[in-house]
């Protein structure tokens, strides 16, 4: 019975839950989202890409001149990326809304514009 | 009152307790069970081959991977037996945080097992209170790591992430009204007759066949049984954080319900204590290029009872052999035991009851069913032969 009360006090209360996707929650600060490069740092070294845990990760080229490729369905988020970046080159975005129907458009290419 | 006549009633692998399968045999006579043979293995992942293809630093993502719900619990066990392996300690910080994380996450995973616990006696209304509540627990984590279920904290030679002055406030009083509610939910729980029903004097395991059988963590505590990695092999920054190891002497579901709730409280007064008394310094000691060739052994407290790592290095960058002894595993003969005269309507709440986690436990071995010898397999032998088997199957 001792549940009853409670029951009584939340019936008259809003529902905790938000109606997602018409209302949206901000993610805290230092949230791990996607990962995102800043070509203009990067030197492609490749360290990125070797480290992965989950291979999301595939350079093309070195050095200036090498392409990333992120395939953000194998991400975990985990960040271990950019912190092995020597340059910096890599940060976490605020943004976690990447299911897509198609694997395919789940790819983001980075590569140095001149 | 009995029957007569023995049947036996098969239970999984797709079964009415929980998500994951697992499959247990029970034996009746009537109502009364007599007899359970468990069957596992339903759920292995290969987890401990996929250590063997990935680097040591790659590993840590891959053991906070084991349990969704445990996993800063497996990442504190893998850095610690590498850390050992090298000859490594985490600065005095570094284990405080890790102390912190890991028993915001005890509260998580005890709030929702106690959510599960009184779904499987259908009062889900409870559930839906508790649950709402964890979120608050949900949001420190998130705050904290950057994300509410994989945290991604520990890291070989300390953590990745400080704590910062900012946040403590929230945590704090975050903290304040889990404190709150869960005293709320003990009490509630204490004379909400549905609940005593339904658990008290359910799934005994008598102290003796608990020591026995190696049942581990709450399943034993509330068995009487003062048992804690925590207090007896102290990790991390447990020495230096006074607490007490809440057991029970009821032997029942009750009785596992009262330590867990205890646990709650506990680790909130654990975490206010660690944030006021962290030392300041680093966060991490640079871990070194090589690991030595050798073996080593860790075991922690998880929310569910003691989880031990072992790894084998053969000097190379990646380990020769990972083992991990998940505490469910530990958990399964006192689990049959406590079956044993019980009602068949109580298999859920009995089998909820140790917190089961089957994805982590369920592991593999090859045997020949000719000879009736075990292999092991390396990777290569491995893919040779689901490659021959796929071939075989297509021809
Ligand atoms: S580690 Fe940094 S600098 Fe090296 S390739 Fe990756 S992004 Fe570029
Ligand atoms: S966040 Fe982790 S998984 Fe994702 S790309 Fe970076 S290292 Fe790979």
């Amino acid at each position: 019975m001792a549940i009853i009360a409670e029951a009584i006090k939340w019936l008259l209360k809003h529902p905790v839950t938000i109606k997602y996707p018409f209302e949206r929650e901000a993610p805290p600060k230092g949230f791990r989202g996607r990962p995102v490069w800043d070509m203009h740092r990067c030197i492609g070294c490749g360290l990125c890409s070797r480290i992965c845990p989950s291979g999301a990760i595939e350079i093309i080229g070195r050095g200036q001149e090498a392409k990333i490729k992120h395939y953000v369905d194998r991400c975990l988020f985990c960040g271990q990326c950019s912190e092995s970046c020597p340059r910096n080159a890599i940060k976490l975005m605020n943004d976690f809304e990447h299911a897509r129907y198609n694997r395919d458009v789940m790819i983001y290419e980075y590569k140095r514009e001149t | 009152m009995s029957y007569g006549s023995i049947v036996k009633v098969p239970f999984g692998p797709q079964h009415p307790a929980l998500k994951e399968p697992e499959h247990f045999l029970f034996e009746i006579d009537g109502e009364i069970i007599v007899n359970v043979k468990p069957r596992i293995g339903y759920n292995h992942r290969g987890i401990e081959k996929a250590f063997e293809r990935r680097t040591y630093i790659q590993n840590i993502y891959l053991a906070e991977r084991i349990c969704g719900i445990c996993s800063d619990a497996h990442t504190t066990c893998y850095t610690q037996a590498i850390e050992d392996l090298l000859g490594l300690d985490a600065p005095p910080r570094a284990r405080y945080i890790r102390v912190i994380v890991a028993e915001l996450e005890r509260i998580h995973s005890h709030s929702l097992w106690l959510g599960i616990a009184v779904h499987e006696i259908g009062f889900d209304t409870f559930f839906m209170y508790l649950w709402r509540d964890r979120e608050a627990v949900m949001d420190i984590l998130e705050l904290i790591s950057g994300n509410r279920v994989h945290y991604a904290m520990n890291t070989i030679g300390g953590v990745r992430r400080d704590i910062t002055p900012e946040i403590i406030p929230k945590i704090i009083r975050s903290l304040d009204f889990l404190e709150k509610r869960t005293k709320y939910y003990m009490k509630a729980l204490r004379s909400e007759r549905t609940v005593l029903k339904r658990t008290v004097d359910v799934g005994v395991l008598k102290p003796k066949d608990a020591v026995e059988l190696c049942a581990v963590g709450p399943t034993l505590r509330a068995s009487g049984v003062k048992n804690d990695v925590r207090g007896d092999d102290p990790y991390a920054a447990y020495d230096e954080i006074p607490f007490n190891i809440v057991t029970d002497d009821g032997c029942d579901v009750f009785s596992r319900m009262l330590v867990r709730c205890g646990e709650i409280l506990e680790s909130i007064n654990m975490i206010r204590y660690a944030l006021d008394h962290m030392p300041s310094g680093m966060l991490r000691v640079r871990m070194p290029m090589a690991v030595k060739p050798g073996e080593a052994v860790s075991r922690v407290e998880a929310p569910r009872g003691e989880l031990i790592h072992y790894v084998k290095s053969n000097g190379s960058t990646r380990p020769e052999r990972y083992k991990v002894r998940s505490p469910t595993l530990a958990n399964i003969p006192a689990l049959c035991r406590m079956f044993i005269g019980q009602h068949v309507a109580d298999i859920p709440i009995i089998l909820a009851g140790i917190d089961p986690c089957f994805a982590c436990m369920d592991r593999l071995v090859f045997i020949d069913v000719k000879t009736n010898k075990r292999k092991s397999l390396d990777f290569e032998s491995f893919s040779e032969m689901v490659r021959k088997q796929r071939n075989f199957r297509l021809a």
